[in-house]
Protein backbone atom coordinates (compact mmCIF):
# COMPACT_ATOMS: atom_id res chain seq x y z
CA UNK A 1 0.00 0.00 0.00
CA UNK A 2 2.68 2.18 1.34
CA UNK A 3 4.77 1.60 -2.13
CA UNK A 4 1.87 2.30 -4.17
CA UNK A 5 1.24 5.75 -2.71
CA UNK A 6 5.27 6.20 -3.17
CA UNK A 7 4.62 5.29 -6.60
CA UNK A 8 1.36 7.60 -6.96
CA UNK A 9 2.94 10.03 -6.02
CA UNK A 10 6.27 10.19 -7.31
CA UNK A 11 4.88 9.99 -10.96
CA UNK A 12 2.82 12.95 -10.30
CA UNK A 13 6.09 14.77 -9.41
CA UNK A 14 7.87 13.20 -12.29
CA UNK A 15 5.33 14.22 -14.84
CA UNK A 16 4.82 17.35 -13.64
CA UNK A 17 7.98 18.93 -12.74
CA UNK A 18 9.68 20.63 -15.39
CA UNK A 19 13.54 21.93 -15.66
CA UNK A 20 16.08 21.15 -13.47
CA UNK A 21 17.94 21.37 -10.03
CA UNK A 22 14.97 22.09 -7.28
CA UNK A 23 12.61 22.02 -9.64
CA UNK A 24 10.84 18.80 -7.72
CA UNK A 25 10.85 20.57 -4.51
CA UNK A 26 7.64 21.87 -4.95
CA UNK A 27 5.99 18.40 -5.02
CA UNK A 28 8.12 17.09 -1.92
CA UNK A 29 7.07 19.82 0.08
CA UNK A 30 3.28 19.70 -0.85
CA UNK A 31 3.97 15.76 -0.06
CA UNK A 32 5.10 16.79 3.79
CA UNK A 33 1.95 18.30 3.99
CA UNK A 34 -0.14 15.58 2.64
CA UNK A 35 1.24 13.12 4.40
CA UNK A 36 3.03 14.70 7.27
CA UNK A 37 3.55 11.27 8.68
CA UNK A 38 6.28 10.64 5.47
CA UNK A 39 8.72 13.01 6.66
CA UNK A 40 9.06 16.53 8.45
CA UNK A 41 9.80 20.12 6.46
CA UNK A 42 13.42 19.99 8.53
CA UNK A 43 13.86 15.74 7.57
CA UNK A 44 13.13 17.31 3.97
CA UNK A 45 16.02 20.13 4.27
CA UNK A 46 18.42 17.50 5.07
CA UNK A 47 17.94 15.78 2.21
CA UNK A 48 18.08 18.18 0.11
CA UNK A 49 21.49 19.07 2.15
CA UNK A 50 22.41 15.11 0.70
CA UNK A 51 21.10 15.68 -2.62
CA UNK A 52 23.41 18.59 -2.97
CA UNK A 53 26.04 17.13 -1.73
CA UNK A 54 26.36 13.92 -3.26
CA UNK A 55 26.94 13.13 -7.17
CA UNK A 56 23.80 12.56 -9.39
CA UNK A 57 21.03 14.37 -10.43
CA UNK A 58 19.20 16.75 -7.31
CA UNK A 59 15.60 15.12 -8.93
CA UNK A 60 16.98 12.13 -8.43
CA UNK A 61 18.55 11.83 -5.77
CA UNK A 62 15.76 13.67 -3.22
CA UNK A 63 13.16 10.77 -4.92
CA UNK A 64 15.95 7.78 -3.39
CA UNK A 65 16.25 9.52 -0.01
CA UNK A 66 12.71 10.20 0.49
CA UNK A 67 11.35 6.41 -1.01
CA UNK A 68 14.11 5.37 1.87
CA UNK A 69 13.17 7.26 4.86
CA UNK A 70 9.36 6.50 4.24
CA UNK A 71 9.67 2.39 3.00
CA UNK A 72 13.60 1.00 3.67
CA UNK A 73 15.41 -0.19 0.35
CA UNK A 74 12.10 -0.73 -1.95
CA UNK A 75 10.49 2.39 -1.07
CA UNK A 76 13.99 4.40 -2.64
CA UNK A 77 13.87 2.02 -5.54
CA UNK A 78 9.64 2.68 -6.29
CA UNK A 79 10.21 6.41 -5.23
CA UNK A 80 12.92 6.60 -8.05
CA UNK A 81 11.80 4.67 -11.16
CA UNK A 82 8.16 6.13 -10.49
CA UNK A 83 9.66 9.50 -10.80
CA UNK A 84 11.12 8.42 -13.82
CA UNK A 85 8.77 6.72 -15.52
CA UNK A 86 6.65 9.60 -16.99
CA UNK A 87 9.59 10.87 -18.69
CA UNK A 88 10.76 7.49 -20.14
CA UNK A 89 7.05 7.33 -21.73
CA UNK A 90 7.15 10.86 -22.73
CA UNK A 91 10.60 10.45 -24.66
CA UNK A 92 9.70 7.13 -25.47
CA UNK A 93 6.83 9.38 -28.16
CA UNK A 94 9.03 12.85 -28.10
CA UNK A 95 12.12 11.05 -30.21
CA UNK A 96 10.08 9.79 -33.39
CA UNK A 97 8.79 13.61 -33.78
CA UNK A 98 12.07 15.23 -32.75
CA UNK A 99 12.64 17.82 -35.27
CA UNK A 100 8.50 19.16 -35.15
CA UNK A 101 8.65 18.98 -31.42
CA UNK A 102 11.46 21.39 -30.99
CA UNK A 103 10.38 23.98 -33.27
CA UNK A 104 6.60 23.58 -32.34
CA UNK A 105 5.93 27.01 -31.55
CA UNK A 106 2.91 25.86 -28.76
CA UNK A 107 5.73 23.76 -27.20
CA UNK A 108 8.00 26.91 -27.41
CA UNK A 109 5.26 29.16 -26.19
CA UNK A 110 4.31 26.61 -22.86
CA UNK A 111 8.19 26.41 -22.13
CA UNK A 112 8.46 30.53 -21.89
CA UNK A 113 5.63 30.52 -19.46
CA UNK A 114 6.77 27.74 -17.59
CA UNK A 115 9.92 29.50 -16.23
CA UNK A 116 8.47 31.76 -14.85
CA UNK A 117 6.32 29.46 -13.19
CA UNK A 118 8.49 27.40 -12.01
CA UNK A 119 10.36 30.10 -10.80
CA UNK A 120 7.38 31.59 -8.75
CA UNK A 121 7.01 27.60 -7.46
CA UNK A 122 10.61 27.21 -6.57
CA UNK A 123 10.01 30.83 -4.20
CA UNK A 124 7.30 29.80 -2.83
CA UNK A 125 9.10 26.00 -1.50
CA UNK A 126 11.99 28.26 -0.53
CA UNK A 127 9.31 31.10 1.38
CA UNK A 128 7.54 27.06 3.36
CA UNK A 129 11.29 26.29 4.00
CA UNK A 130 12.76 29.72 5.53
CA UNK A 131 9.17 29.72 7.88
CA UNK A 132 10.20 26.41 9.46
CA UNK A 133 14.22 27.80 9.83
CA UNK A 134 13.69 31.48 10.53
CA UNK A 135 10.76 30.83 13.03
CA UNK A 136 9.79 28.56 16.57
CA UNK A 137 6.49 27.99 17.63
CA UNK A 138 6.23 28.23 21.24
CA UNK A 139 3.15 27.91 22.63
CA UNK A 140 1.41 29.03 19.25
CA UNK A 141 3.18 31.50 19.07
CA UNK A 142 5.80 32.09 15.95
CA UNK A 143 8.92 33.46 17.45
CA UNK A 144 11.78 34.72 15.24
CA UNK A 145 14.93 33.54 15.98
CA UNK A 146 17.36 35.55 14.75
CA UNK A 147 21.06 33.90 14.89
CA UNK A 148 19.49 31.89 11.91
CA UNK A 149 18.21 35.19 10.26
CA UNK A 150 21.59 36.70 10.32
CA UNK A 151 23.81 33.65 8.89
CA UNK A 152 20.66 33.36 6.16
CA UNK A 153 21.74 36.61 5.35
CA UNK A 154 25.44 36.62 5.51
CA UNK A 155 25.27 33.30 3.31
CA UNK A 156 23.03 34.32 0.71
CA UNK A 157 24.75 37.75 0.22
CA UNK A 158 27.94 35.55 -0.35
CA UNK A 159 26.56 33.96 -2.73
CA UNK A 160 25.79 37.20 -4.66
CA UNK A 161 29.43 37.92 -5.27
CA UNK A 162 29.95 37.67 -8.57
CA UNK A 163 33.85 35.92 -7.45
CA UNK A 164 32.21 33.50 -5.14
CA UNK A 165 29.58 32.12 -7.85
CA UNK A 166 32.22 29.17 -8.56
CA UNK A 167 32.16 28.19 -5.06
CA UNK A 168 30.27 24.36 -4.85
CA UNK A 169 27.39 23.95 -2.62
CA UNK A 170 29.04 21.78 -0.55
CA UNK A 171 30.78 24.48 0.74
CA UNK A 172 28.34 26.66 2.04
CA UNK A 173 26.57 23.38 3.24
CA UNK A 174 29.83 22.03 5.01
CA UNK A 175 30.20 25.73 6.62
CA UNK A 176 26.52 25.54 8.13
CA UNK A 177 27.59 22.53 10.00
CA UNK A 178 30.32 24.40 11.16
CA UNK A 179 28.28 27.24 12.11
CA UNK A 180 25.46 25.38 13.15
CA UNK A 181 27.40 23.21 15.64
CA UNK A 182 29.58 26.50 16.59
CA UNK A 183 26.14 28.47 17.24
CA UNK A 184 24.54 25.54 19.21
CA UNK A 185 21.83 26.23 16.50
CA UNK B 1 25.39 -6.43 -25.60
CA UNK B 2 28.41 -5.12 -26.36
CA UNK B 3 27.22 -1.78 -26.95
CA UNK B 4 24.54 -2.31 -24.29
CA UNK B 5 27.64 -2.67 -21.73
CA UNK B 6 29.32 0.57 -23.24
CA UNK B 7 25.93 2.12 -22.90
CA UNK B 8 25.67 0.68 -19.06
CA UNK B 9 29.46 1.90 -17.91
CA UNK B 10 29.02 5.09 -19.52
CA UNK B 11 25.74 6.10 -18.08
CA UNK B 12 26.93 4.86 -14.59
CA UNK B 13 29.88 6.88 -14.67
CA UNK B 14 27.68 9.99 -16.00
CA UNK B 15 25.43 9.17 -12.86
CA UNK B 16 28.45 9.28 -10.60
CA UNK B 17 30.68 12.26 -11.64
CA UNK B 18 27.47 14.84 -11.79
CA UNK B 19 26.74 16.68 -9.23
CA UNK B 20 24.02 19.02 -8.51
CA UNK B 21 20.86 19.03 -11.19
CA UNK B 22 20.51 20.85 -14.95
CA UNK B 23 23.03 22.14 -16.50
CA UNK B 24 25.30 20.46 -14.56
CA UNK B 25 25.57 17.81 -16.55
CA UNK B 26 26.48 19.79 -19.85
CA UNK B 27 29.94 19.86 -19.77
CA UNK B 28 30.16 16.13 -19.01
CA UNK B 29 28.34 15.00 -21.63
CA UNK B 30 29.89 17.45 -24.10
CA UNK B 31 33.42 15.78 -22.55
CA UNK B 32 32.46 12.03 -22.70
CA UNK B 33 29.53 11.68 -25.08
CA UNK B 34 30.86 14.08 -28.02
CA UNK B 35 34.19 14.20 -27.56
CA UNK B 36 35.55 10.92 -25.93
CA UNK B 37 32.93 8.34 -27.23
CA UNK B 38 32.27 10.17 -30.50
CA UNK B 39 28.06 9.06 -29.99
CA UNK B 40 27.04 12.59 -31.26
CA UNK B 41 27.94 15.93 -32.51
CA UNK B 42 28.00 19.20 -30.68
CA UNK B 43 24.93 20.66 -32.07
CA UNK B 44 22.81 17.42 -31.84
CA UNK B 45 23.65 17.36 -28.00
CA UNK B 46 22.47 20.74 -27.50
CA UNK B 47 19.33 19.40 -29.75
CA UNK B 48 18.64 16.95 -26.86
CA UNK B 49 19.30 19.21 -24.19
CA UNK B 50 16.31 21.97 -25.34
CA UNK B 51 14.17 19.09 -25.59
CA UNK B 52 15.26 17.35 -22.19
CA UNK B 53 14.38 20.79 -20.75
CA UNK B 54 10.80 21.11 -22.27
CA UNK B 55 9.92 17.21 -21.50
CA UNK B 56 8.66 16.71 -17.49
CA UNK B 57 11.08 15.42 -15.24
CA UNK B 58 14.55 15.61 -14.55
CA UNK B 59 17.12 17.10 -17.31
CA UNK B 60 19.91 14.53 -16.91
CA UNK B 61 17.97 11.21 -16.71
CA UNK B 62 15.69 12.91 -20.11
CA UNK B 63 19.06 13.14 -21.78
CA UNK B 64 20.35 10.30 -20.62
CA UNK B 65 17.37 8.47 -22.23
CA UNK B 66 17.49 10.58 -25.11
CA UNK B 67 21.26 9.44 -25.96
CA UNK B 68 19.96 5.25 -25.08
CA UNK B 69 17.71 5.99 -27.43
CA UNK B 70 19.80 7.16 -30.33
CA UNK B 71 22.09 4.67 -29.75
CA UNK B 72 20.50 1.34 -29.49
CA UNK B 73 16.43 2.31 -29.62
CA UNK B 74 13.99 1.56 -26.63
CA UNK B 75 16.80 -1.39 -24.85
CA UNK B 76 19.27 1.42 -24.97
CA UNK B 77 16.85 3.84 -23.71
CA UNK B 78 16.06 1.62 -20.84
CA UNK B 79 20.19 0.88 -19.96
CA UNK B 80 20.93 4.69 -20.38
CA UNK B 81 18.18 5.72 -17.28
CA UNK B 82 18.57 2.71 -15.76
CA UNK B 83 22.30 3.23 -15.27
CA UNK B 84 22.34 7.04 -14.95
CA UNK B 85 19.91 6.94 -11.55
CA UNK B 86 21.45 3.47 -10.04
CA UNK B 87 24.63 5.33 -8.71
CA UNK B 88 22.13 7.86 -6.61
CA UNK B 89 20.26 4.67 -5.77
CA UNK B 90 23.30 3.48 -4.44
CA UNK B 91 24.81 6.10 -2.68
CA UNK B 92 21.81 8.04 -0.95
CA UNK B 93 20.61 5.22 0.33
CA UNK B 94 23.74 3.98 1.82
CA UNK B 95 24.26 7.59 4.09
CA UNK B 96 19.95 7.24 4.80
CA UNK B 97 21.38 4.04 6.10
CA UNK B 98 24.10 5.64 8.04
CA UNK B 99 22.25 9.09 9.13
CA UNK B 100 19.63 7.48 10.53
CA UNK B 101 22.18 5.96 13.27
CA UNK B 102 23.81 9.40 14.05
CA UNK B 103 20.75 11.56 14.19
CA UNK B 104 20.78 11.32 17.72
CA UNK B 105 23.67 12.79 18.74
CA UNK B 106 23.08 16.23 20.16
CA UNK B 107 25.72 17.76 18.00
CA UNK B 108 24.88 16.35 14.73
CA UNK B 109 21.48 17.69 15.31
CA UNK B 110 22.78 21.42 15.98
CA UNK B 111 25.04 20.71 12.68
CA UNK B 112 22.17 19.46 10.82
CA UNK B 113 20.09 22.97 11.89
CA UNK B 114 23.18 25.38 11.15
CA UNK B 115 22.65 22.92 7.58
CA UNK B 116 18.59 23.64 7.13
CA UNK B 117 19.71 27.52 7.28
CA UNK B 118 22.72 26.97 4.21
CA UNK B 119 20.17 25.45 2.07
CA UNK B 120 17.69 27.39 2.32
CA UNK B 121 19.87 30.16 1.46
CA UNK B 122 21.02 27.83 -1.20
CA UNK B 123 17.53 27.85 -2.06
CA UNK B 124 16.97 31.69 -2.83
CA UNK B 125 20.30 32.22 -4.17
CA UNK B 126 18.55 29.76 -6.72
CA UNK B 127 15.26 31.53 -7.11
CA UNK B 128 17.35 34.82 -7.27
CA UNK B 129 19.41 33.27 -10.27
CA UNK B 130 16.40 32.14 -11.85
CA UNK B 131 14.45 35.64 -11.38
CA UNK B 132 17.32 37.24 -13.22
CA UNK B 133 16.97 35.29 -16.17
CA UNK B 134 13.18 34.17 -16.72
CA UNK B 135 11.15 36.99 -15.31
CA UNK B 136 12.27 39.82 -18.07
CA UNK B 137 8.95 41.12 -18.93
CA UNK B 138 5.68 42.29 -17.13
CA UNK B 139 3.74 39.16 -18.22
CA UNK B 140 6.51 37.29 -16.62
CA UNK B 141 6.89 38.98 -13.53
CA UNK B 142 3.13 38.49 -13.28
CA UNK B 143 3.18 34.63 -13.97
CA UNK B 144 5.80 34.32 -10.95
CA UNK B 145 3.80 36.25 -8.75
CA UNK B 146 0.76 34.47 -9.44
CA UNK B 147 2.14 31.34 -8.77
CA UNK B 148 4.20 32.04 -5.75
CA UNK B 149 1.20 33.58 -4.12
CA UNK B 150 -1.10 30.94 -4.99
CA UNK B 151 0.94 28.11 -3.81
CA UNK B 152 3.14 29.68 -0.69
CA UNK B 153 -0.60 31.52 0.51
CA UNK B 154 -3.49 29.92 -0.97
CA UNK B 155 -1.98 25.89 -1.41
CA UNK B 156 -2.66 25.67 -4.80
CA UNK B 157 -1.32 22.28 -5.91
CA UNK B 158 2.08 22.89 -8.50
CA UNK B 159 0.41 20.21 -10.62
CA UNK B 160 -2.27 22.84 -11.44
CA UNK B 161 0.24 25.59 -11.80
CA UNK B 162 2.11 23.79 -14.24
CA UNK B 163 -1.01 22.91 -16.54
CA UNK B 164 -2.36 26.41 -16.11
CA UNK B 165 0.34 28.40 -17.65
CA UNK B 166 1.75 25.59 -20.01
CA UNK B 167 -1.81 25.94 -21.32
CA UNK B 168 -1.48 29.67 -20.93
CA UNK B 169 1.60 30.18 -22.67
CA UNK B 170 1.14 27.30 -25.67
CA UNK B 171 -1.34 30.15 -26.71
CA UNK B 172 -0.30 34.12 -25.99
CA UNK B 173 3.20 33.43 -26.00
CA UNK B 174 2.79 30.66 -29.04
CA UNK B 175 0.53 32.62 -31.04
CA UNK B 176 3.13 34.55 -32.70
CA UNK B 177 4.65 33.65 -35.47
CA UNK B 178 7.64 32.20 -35.69
CA UNK B 179 11.27 34.27 -37.27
Amino acid sequence: MIYLQLAFEFFKAGLFAIGGGLATLPFLIQMSQNYPQWFSIDQLMQMVAVSESTPGAIGVNMASYVGYHVAGIFGSLTATFALVLPAFLTIAIVVRVLDRFKTNRRIIGAMEAMRPAVTGLIAAAGYTVLQSVLFTAEAGLATLRWIPLILFMILFFLQRIPRLQSIHPVAYIAAGAVLGIAFQL
Amino acid sequence: MKELWSLFTTFFLIGSITFGGGYAVLPILLREIVQKRKWIGEEELLDYFAVSQATPGVICVNISTFLGYHRKGFLGAVVATFSVVLPSLIIITTIAAVLTNFSDILWVQHAFAGIRVAVSALIASAVWNLAKKNTRTAVKIGIALLTFAGVAIVSISPIYVSIVFGVFGAFFFGRRREA
